[in-house]
């Protein structure tokens, strides 16, 4: 039979013009963005997404949640910067572009390891299994200096070894490119392990594992490759920091960098593949730049967190994908005018709470630099009676504006939706 | 001899401090299958509470205050936030809870600041309860077991001779039944996890003056009761009772004793030198391996036992 | 002679309550068995025992002459048994065919492997499509199972349990739920689909059994009353006293 049975439908063309797309985003990010802190963060970025990409092979693909990937990505940085050294040395005469896959391999074997102990539960259990042999090798890597490099870490030279046409990794703009070329081939390969047996039962595991077994699949197993399969290119993304930053310290295997995958990873969207690239993007974007602009970023980070997981569990690809929906039945122009009022009522109501915020953080820290501080423009004087009756005013008027526009959004919303389902019966009985 | 009989006294105080936390826990993940990540930071949140409260009133008050005030905001998440939440599924819940600590996290650090506040013992229990060959073991410790004891009692006698306490333990297996039956749910779910983070709070207020009180003692208590938890066997309390007086005692013995398998094999006559293989693993002395203990102890039950202690079988 | 699956024996207590109080079975390759018996004989309780997602007391089960009390459930799938489940137990966030793929991966020797496109899998997309077809659903083929309607989740339920190629099939209570048309339409169904097969099916609809079954088994307080043709398990005397009471069961059975 020569029928193609998996059939792509309009998007095939599509499929390649998006991956082209991409890998030319890649290609021309550093050109448009020139500076050396763009270059910095356009690197980490690329490690963000990789690593987000097999964070969510765990959660999305697989609902299984884990609170230590960083484990996998952290023992892969170690071992490829010990590696790195040994090319140094002269004693491994390996190619540093091929470090990170050296630091892939490692996380594999550790996978191999601890993830037959950590797979033996699913679920909660899991869950809290992955935290332990999280804060496991954590705490180990103070009691081994010689290997974690105790207090200090361990650092490496990625300007060493054979420089094949001169390719030395000395400027950041050439190991960007190594990134971006290991970026691209990464998301690529994770996305061809979707469309796999292993993939979909994957899928069917986290859907039903009851199910799963009654079919033929030993539930148990299935998670097991996918959790070492992912470890795989968490330590590819391991290794990649190692080369960026030439250092590497016990933090790379603490809980606190484990949440984080699973914050951002989150807020991307695990229900969608693209989901954590937005989750890896917004993870630099947030550790480099809104760090510097705010004391309370931590706050605002859970905060959102917060309000994601209450009104918009699918992340912000979700939110992408339901808009495109509503694009596709030619109703997104109706709703231009809610969306804008949304977002001005909205950042009238963060402008007054982020004002109160910002006070009290000031307070807290920045006693010795006086209680006035600049917030957006204006100088606020945190002791003031005055800034805070504003800010809470501004606040209080923003929230109100926000529920009243929320309503009528709502309302449109809602009615769209009903619309598209009608609209969609309608086309499948034809 | 002394060593052996006061460290079993420590490690017994601590072990009842991990169960007054362990069972909170569990009583939550029994009746809503929600784990709640966020439950050491209702310790956290106790201790700190106590120590403003001791600040402003004294210890006594502080005893009863803070852990209302913490059990209030359990409540009031739980109402507010987590039933949100609950038709998502359990992964959201659990990620609800997550995010909740990082914010707690967040509030205790902008308002106490990021290192240890003074939270002290009070002058009225500072001091040997008894002096056993020398070596003193500390009232506070005495009065630490004895309000967990009491705690753990009360809780016993309220879950199985009152009526709410029948409810809440029918509610633990059947919600819907006893919903239907014409009591609110939902509320005692609610109750449940403002007195399983009241619990928790209490806990912090007597063992935050006892061990540190910093932002980092959240974390670091959080990993050893979901330990417990799982080596106790999901949903047993009896199981996290046995578990968190093992691991109480194994980290307590633990962190006094000073001899490595190096010293241990030279009194055999066996030398071993940093040329030996593994040399970075002998030479460690089981006062510094103390903190992996509890995983380590972990890894073993998932290998060997992997229900847990005194967890049911699945299905 | 070997039976495709004989229960000997069979014993299962939770806690102090013994729920299967020892069972003997025999069914004949081929034959279409309907279990029978009022709500907690532990009906149920005796499809867990064989399908492995409880371990029995005491007692074998055997299938195919071969010992498979304490396997795992996949392990007894592996060796040609499936079943369905009295809640609908689908892959809500799959498509119909997604669903019966995943049903037909194993038994063509897929197994765990990541190195192999699903579109390039002709003889498991064809299965698939196969059948789509033999339980109706083609038009829904990219349809997510969660938002099909009951009856066609039931259909896809059944898919996935004959997906595999099983040659003895425990159907749960496939029909409950159902209005007397889908019931009707979903017998013919499962006559269809389980041609040359083994079957074991519980139903508390009389007319499903006695216009489905060769042989009926009357399961009542963990026991087996009877196990015989139909006609002479409507005229035994104790499954009337126990179960049928004759005035119900007639109308039913002319019914179908």
């Amino acid at each position: 039979m020569n029928t193609n049975y998996y059939q792509f439908k309009p998007l095939n063309i599509g499929r390649w013009i998006i991956w082209g797309l991409f890998a030319l985003l890649l290609v021309v990010a550093p050109m448009v963005f020139t500076s050396s802190l763009s270059h910095t963060m356009l690197s980490q970025m690329g490690i963000a997404i990789i690593v987000c990409l097999s964070y969510n092979m765990l959660l999305g693909q697989g609902g299984m949640l884990s609170f230590g990937h960083a484990v996998y990505s952290g023992m892969g940085s170690f071992l490829a910067i010990h590696t790195l050294n040994l090319v140094s040395k002269g004693s491994f005469p390996l190619p540093v572009s091929l470090i990170p896959i050296v630091g892939g391999l490692s996380a594999m074997l550790v996978a191999v390891i601890l993830g037959w102990v950590t797979t033996k539960k699913a679920a909660t259990p899991f869950a809290m299994i992955t935290l332990g042999v999280g804060e496991l090798v954590w705490a180990s890597a103070l009691m081994f200096p010689e290997f974690f490099g105790g207090e200090g870490g361990v650092s490496g030279n990625r300007v060493t070894g054979s420089k094949p046409f001169g390719i030395t990794y000395g400027p950041q703009i050439q190991l960007y490119y190594l990134i971006a070329l290991y970026t691209i081939i990464c998301t690529a390969l994770m996305f061809a392990f979707t469309r796999t047996p292993l993939g979909r039962m994957l899928n069917a595991v986290r859907d039903n594992p009851e199910r799963v077994e009654f079919v033929g699949y030993d539930t148990q197993k299935v998670r097991y490759i996918a959790f070492i399969v992912a470890a795989f290119f968490a330590g590819i993304s391991g290794g990649l920091a190692a080369l960026n930053f030439e250092i590497v310290t016990s933090e790379v295997v603490s809980g606190y960098r484990s949440g984080a995958y699973l914050l951002f990873t989150f807020l991307g969207g695990a229900t969608f593949f693209f989901g954590p690239i937005i989750g890896g993007i917004m993870m630099v974007l947030a550790f480099v730049l809104l760090s510097e602009f705010t004391k309370a970023w931590l706050l605002y980070l859970g905060l959102v967190f917060l309000f994601m997981v209450m009104y918009a569990p699918g992340g912000i690809a979700s939110l992408v994908m339901m808009n495109l929906r509503v694009a596709a039945f030619g109703k997104l122009r109706q709703l231009w005018f809610s969306y804008l009022a949304l977002t001005v009522t909205a950042l009238i109501l963060l402008a007054g709470a982020g004002a109160m915020i910002e006070m009290v953080y000031h307070l807290q820290l920045n006693t010795a630099l006086g209680p006035q501080l600049k917030f957006m423009g204006i100088t606020l004087n945190a002791k003031g009676l005055n800034s805070w009756f504003g800010a809470a005013f501004v606040m209080l008027t923003g929230l109100g504006l926000f529920e009243l526009t929320r309503r009528q959004f709502a309302h449109e919303w809602s009615g769209i939706q009903e619309y598209i389902e009608k609209e969609s019966k309608r086309r499948e009985s034809l | 001899m002394e060593f052996f009989t006061i460290s079993l006294l420590n490690g017994l105080s601590y072990g009842l401090l991990l169960f007054m936390l362990s069972s909170g826990l569990t009583l939550i993940f029994s009746m809503m299958g929600v784990l709640n990540f966020a439950h050491a930071s209702f310790y956290m949140l106790g201790a700190y509470f106590a120590y403003s409260t001791t600040e402003l009133i004294g210890f006594w008050p502080a005893l009863l205050v803070a852990p209302l005030l913490v059990g209030v905001l359990g409540a009031a998440f739980e109402k507010y936030c987590l039933r949100r939440v609950h038709k998502f599924g359990h992964v959201p819940e659990l990620l609800i809870t997550f995010g909740l600590s990082y914010i707690i996290l967040e509030m205790v650090q902008l308002i106490w600041g990021t290192s240890s506040v003074n939270y002290r013992v009070p002058d009225a229990l500072d001091g040997p309860l008894f002096t056993l060959y020398g070596t003193q073991f500390p009232m506070y410790r005495g009065f630490m077991m004895l309000v967990a004891v009491l705690m753990l009692i009360s809780i016993w006698l309220l879950l199985t001779r009152t009526r709410i306490g029948l409810i809440i333990q029918a509610a633990l297996t059947h919600p819907e039944t006893v919903e239907s039956l014409g009591h609110n749910v939902p509320r005692v779910f609610m109750l449940v996890f403002g007195g399983g983070a009241a619990l928790a709070g209490l806990a912090g207020v007597i063992g935050g003056n006892a061990f540190v009180t910093e932002p980092g003692m959240a974390i670091t208590v959080g990993a050893v009761i979901f330990v417990v938890v799982v080596v106790g066997g999901m949903g047993s309390l009896s199981g996290a009772f046995v578990a968190s007086i093992l691991i109480g005692l194994i980290q307590t013995f633990a962190v006094g004793i000073d001899s490595s398998v190096v010293g241990a094999a030279s009194m055999a006559g066996v030398t071993i030198t940093p040329e030996t293989f593994g040399y970075a693993l002998w030479k460690l002395k089981v006062s510094q391996v103390a903190p992996i203990l509890p995983y380590l102890f972990l890894v073993l039950i998932l290998i060997f036992r992997p229900r847990g202690l005194l967890g049911k079988r699945e299905g | 002679m070997t039976y495709a699956l004989e229960l000997k024996d069979l014993r299962k207590s939770f806690g102090k309550t013994e729920i299967i109080r020892g069972v003997n079975l025999a069914v004949t390759a081929g034959e279409r068995v309907g279990i029978i018996g009022p709500n907690g004989a532990g009906k149920s309780t005796l499809f867990n025992l064989i399908s492995g997602r409880f371990e029995p007391s005491s007692g074998d089960v055997l299938l195919g002459g071969q010992r498979i009390n304490g396997k795992k459930p996949f392990e007894i799938n592996r060796l040609g048994l499936s079943r369905s489940f009295q809640i609908t137990n689908i892959f809500p966030k799959l498509s119909v065919f997604e669903n019966l793929r995943c049903g037909v991966l194993w038994s063509l020797g897929y197994k765990y492997t990541f190195l192999k496109f699903l579109a390039d899998l002709d003889d498991a997309n064809e299965r698939a499509e196969e059948l789509m077809q033999m339980i109706k659903l083609d038009k829904k083929r990219d349809v997510l199972a969660i938002n099909l309607t009951y009856a066609e989740q039931r259909a896809l339920e059944i898919g996935i349990t004959i997906a595999g190629g099983a040659s003895v099939i425990l159907l749960d209570e496939p029909t409950a739920g159902m209005s007397r048309s889908e019931t009707s339409r979903f017998i013919r169904l499962i006559k269809e689909v389980t041609i040359g097969k083994t079957l074991l099916t519980v139903e508390h609809d009389m007319g499903v059994v006695f216009g489905l079954a060769d042989k009926i088994a009357v399961v009542v307080y963990g026991e087996v009353l009877a196990f015989d043709v139909p006609e002479a398990v409507r005229a035994n005397q104790r499954v009337q006293e126990a179960y049928l009471g004759s005035s119900v069961a007639d109308p039913q059975a002319g019914g179908h």
